[in-house]
């Protein structure tokens, strides 16, 4: 055996990874003078404590998988797509102009509308992703700069849509006008009533959710199974190889990034059509950010990526529950999340080297 | 040991390396098992090995690369610890590796006071370099311009640099990792030359090679390394070639390649006028005609970096280039939409790349998915009009690895984790399977041991016998002489004329090879 076993890989080290990251944020609270069991205990019940809790970490969540989803199929072009945010900004534009200029008599039931959505939503986060993806294709721009740049460029071309054209004149903050109502999502409350399971109203997450499930599969799929994802991930781990091949550059590069930004923008089936229903500015919430990180920690695996978004779902509503219910402030939310991308991503090597080599030591054992 | 001279002091020398007992593991891969060598000053003393016999690891720990998991090394008697490369410098050891580590934009003197500067200032480290540079090469022959860049000299003068390097860290024990894998005979002898003059000053030297005549021709002693151990150490003057063979394979082989005679058929490729100019804009290939025909293999000999490899590259369609190309008498596309690999593969092309872990294969690609690699638009490898069928692709993987011999045989292994000739025989396996019309072959067992050489010469003989046309490159002469049918050799992009194996020899391609004509070439 010359490396550990799998379910090491998959499960051990990044349970590992957590715990300390979880230690360390522990101490942190611990050293300004709070309990980190009760708060541990206060992010646990406001997260998954109740119906209300799980629909806000459902939504979160679902909003993970898209552009975690999303920037894996670009890391597996070896390309590192830091653009989720304005592509998921931009997607959301797409959606809002679907909702709200598609005449009614073509959208007669919110599942047309979904389907009008999610078209205008892909088409519009594939054609963000497309210029900087050009770039790096044909002029060799790196594609970590200028997918940065444009989501600069996304915000203030939101936002001088939002004051300016796609404004509602008659209201005071920066927004558009609402959705019409047959566009507006069942929320989990509505799908699951029929069943027989309450689950509380106020809480965001919907249909999204399931359309996102579908999409780890549909990724999974296309990476795995698909000639496309062949050669995708071909490219990704030799594009001198892929070269050789017959497998043009270019087009991997183009088609990679596109759909890297269709599923960003797919994001906005949930924030901006499930959720606001209707353009805000930063609908997007930086979701696009923790897309990299849940990334990562799921090995750009659609499966591994469905937990690991849960997971930042999770620190997501249990963080803001905590703010609300004790003296930890906001920000120190953002430090534990900070410590679970740092131990998770970039210091994934510190537990997996001592773990690689204790595995290994201990074959050498059972083989003497 | 060396001689006459020394065998009385014998007893008193202490030797410049021992090794006692090295043992380095990796996983469950035992890379070096108890190996005890020990080297006398003033010799040079020869490591040979097949690939993966353990001769770089042995030595990667010697220059504190890998650190050993048991056993001891002793430098001029002393035990010394060599946890990093600046231990082994320290200890008087110096490398010169197989690939140079040089700055090609510097110049020899930046190159060779590189870590060592004396001070923040660079002028008076350059000026102390400049001196001691001069009387390195008066004293070994080792003539370089020291203000020359790097990338303006020749292979054989960056590796003079290398070796500057080291003696101007005061090394005393040399390690030369395959030097002569990149240069012509004539730089060759060079090398041996300027070796021997190190050795009468009484620098030790250790020679790793997997060429046989370069360990008759200039080693003192040498050790013979078969998976991860020392087979045997003998004085060179009591071996012979065919024992030191046998020693690495563990078994008897065949130095000559057996076939018949060609039966020549069709053109199959014919390139006329062929120009090709790099991304620097240096033209590569300056007007290149060729043909090869049905059922020959044309040899292409030469130095590396002759366009050789550029050739390739157009043929196997990563390249554009201008010209004509006909393949069975039509022309093929060179710059537009079907110059790629694909459209070639489509054309009947097969190639066997000179770099199969850059080009060949996905190194982290499990070989299955390598067996498909080129040929994934394939019908057979097609499930539906959306999906591939991965089972498929596993079958047709195992059953190729099966019948050559790929070892071991699982499909599922990831291309990094085969030997080189196991990596090889996959690529081998892929190419030749597709019964193309022309085979592209590349060094096609540089990196491959011997039992894995032969099988795969079999391979490109076989398909030759089929009636396939059959263009190889090497850099390996004796591999061109013994495969080819007919040999033509490159020099600095041109064809520099052709030969008929049986009516040539290596001195004559020798010279064509450093660009030497008139010998009464046609």
């Amino acid at each position: 055996m010359d490396k550990m076993p799998k379910w090491a890989d998959i499960a051990l080290i990044p349970f590992l990874n957590l715990l300390i990251a979880f230690v360390l944020s522990g101490l942190v609270i611990f050293a300004i003078g709070e309990n980190p069991f009760k708060a541990l205990m206060t992010m646990i019940d406001g997260a998954f404590g109740s119906t209300y809790g799980w629909g806000y970490t459902l939504y979160y969540t679902t909003n993970f998988i898209f552009t975690g989803l999303a920037v894996s199929i670009a890391f597996k072009a070896a390309m590192f797509n830091i653009g989720g945010e304005g592509q998921a900004m931009i997607g959301g534009l797409g959606v809002g102009i679907a909702c709200l200029f598609i005449p009614a008599v073509l959208m007669p039931h919110w599942t047309i509308a979904l389907v009008f959505a999610m078209i205008a939503g892909a088409i519009f986060g594939a054609g963000w992703a497309l210029i900087p993806a050009y770039l790096q294709a044909k002029r060799g721009s790196h594609v970590v700069i200028t997918t940065i740049m444009f989501n600069f460029i996304a915000t203030a071309l939101m936002g001088y849509l939002l004051i300016g054209p796609l404004k509602l004149k008659s209201a005071q903050e920066s927004a558009s006008a609402s959705f019409p109502d047959v566009t507006n999502l069942p929320t989990l409350h509505e799908v699951l009533a029929p069943l027989g399971i309450s689950f509380s109203k106020s809480a965001p997450a919907n249909v999204s959710l399931f359309i996102a499930l579908a999409m780890c599969v549909v990724v999974y799929l296309l990476m795995n199974r698909s000639r496309l994802g062949y050669e995708i991930r071909a490219f990704g781990e030799s594009p001198t190889a892929s070269v050789y091949a017959g497998i043009s550059p270019t087009k991997i590069i183009i088609i990679a990034m596109m759909l890297s930004g269709a599923i960003s923008g797919l994001m906005a089936i949930n924030a901006t059509m499930g959720q606001h229903e209707r353009l805000i500015l930063n609908a997007v919430e930086g979701a696009g950010f923790i897309g990299i990180a849940v990334a990562l920690m799921g090995r750009n695996h659609p499966f591994g990526v469905l937990l690991a978004a849960l997971l930042f779902g999770f620190l997501y509503q249990g963080g803001s529950e905590l703010s609300l219910w004790s003296k930890i402030p906001r920000e120190l939310i953002v430090v534990i999340q900070g410590l679970v991308i740092l131990f998770t991503g970039a210091l994934d090597n510190m537990v997996r080297m001592p773990v690689e080599r204790m595995f290994i030591a201990a074959a050498k054992r059972k083989d003497a | 040991m060396v001689g006459a001279k020394t065998e009385g002091q014998q007893a008193t020398v202490a030797p410049a390396i021992e090794l006692r007992g090295i043992s380095k593991a990796f996983g469950p891969v035992q890379a070096n098992k108890d190996i005890s060598i020990s080297v006398q000053p003033g010799t040079i003393h020869g490591i040979i090995g097949e690939n993966g016999a353990g001769k770089s690891t042995l030595m990667s720990i010697l220059y504190g690369f890998y650190k050993a998991d048991e056993g001891q090394i002793f430098i001029h008697g002393k035990e010394t610890q060599i946890p990093d490369s600046q231990a082994a410098i320290r200890a008087g050891i110096g490398m010169v590796f197989q690939h140079f580590k040089l700055v090609e934009n510097f110049s020899v003197l930046e190159n060779v006071i590189l870590g060592v500067e004396d001070g923040a200032m660079l002028r008076p480290s350059l000026a102390k370099a400049r001196k001691s540079l001069k009387a390195l090469a008066d004293e070994y022959e080792l003539h370089v311009d020291p203000e020359a860049l790097i990338e303006n000299l020749g292979v054989g003068s960056q590796q003079r640099v290398e070796i500057l390097k080291a003696l101007y860290r005061e090394a005393d024990i040399l390690i030369l990792d395959e030097p002569t894998g990149v240069l012509t005979p004539a730089e060759a002898d060079h090398l041996f030359r300027i070796l021997n003059g190190l050795r009468d000053q009484g620098k030790t030297i250790i020679l790793i090679t997997h060429k046989l005549r370069e360990i008759m021709e200039i080693t003192n002693t040498v050790s013979v390394m078969r998976r991860g151990e020392m087979t045997a150490t003998v004085k060179t003057k009591d071996t012979n070639p065919e024992e030191l063979a046998e020693l690495m394979v563990g078994r008897k082989v065949l130095l000559r390649v057996d076939k018949v005679p060609a039966q020549p058929g069709e053109k199959v490729l014919d390139i006329k006028d062929l120009h090709m100019v790099d991304d620097h804009g240096v033209e590569r290939l300056k007007g290149i005609n060729l043909n090869v025909r049905a059922g020959e293999i044309l040899g292409i000999a030469g130095v590396s970096g002759n366009g050789q490899s550029e050739l390739m590259e157009v043929l196997g369609g990563y390249a554009s280039a201008t010209g004509e190309i006909r393949v069975n008498g039509d022309p093929i596309d060179l710059t537009g939409k079907y110059s790629d690999g694909r459209s070639r593969r489509e054309r009947g092309i097969a190639h066997v790349p000179e770099d199969r872990q850059e080009h060949g294969l996905i190194m982290n690609f499990p070989a299955w998915q390598n067996v498909a690699f080129g040929y994934h638009h394939s019908e057979e490898y097609q499930k539906n009009a959306l999906l591939m069928d991965n089972k498929k692709m596993v079958e047709i993987a195992q059953d190729k690895m099966d019948r050559f011999d790929v070892r071991p045989p699982l499909p599922g292994l990831a291309a990094k984790n085969f030997s080189g000739g196991n990596q090889q025989k996959i690529v081998v396996a892929r190419e030749i399977e597709r019964n193309p019309d022309l085979l592209l072959v590349g060094q096609p067992t540089r990196g491959v041991d011997i039992g894995a050489i032969e099988f795969i010469h079999k391979q490109i003989i076989g398909l030759r016998d089929q009636g396939k046309a059959v263009l190889l490159v090497s850099v390996e002469l004796e591999e061109i002489l013994s495969l080819s049918d007919r040999i033509a050799v490159m020099f600095d992009g041109h064809i520099m004329g052709e030969h008929l194996p049986d009516q040539t020899d290596e001195r004559e391609l020798g010279l064509l090879m450093a660009g030497v004509t008139g010998e009464g070439d046609r």
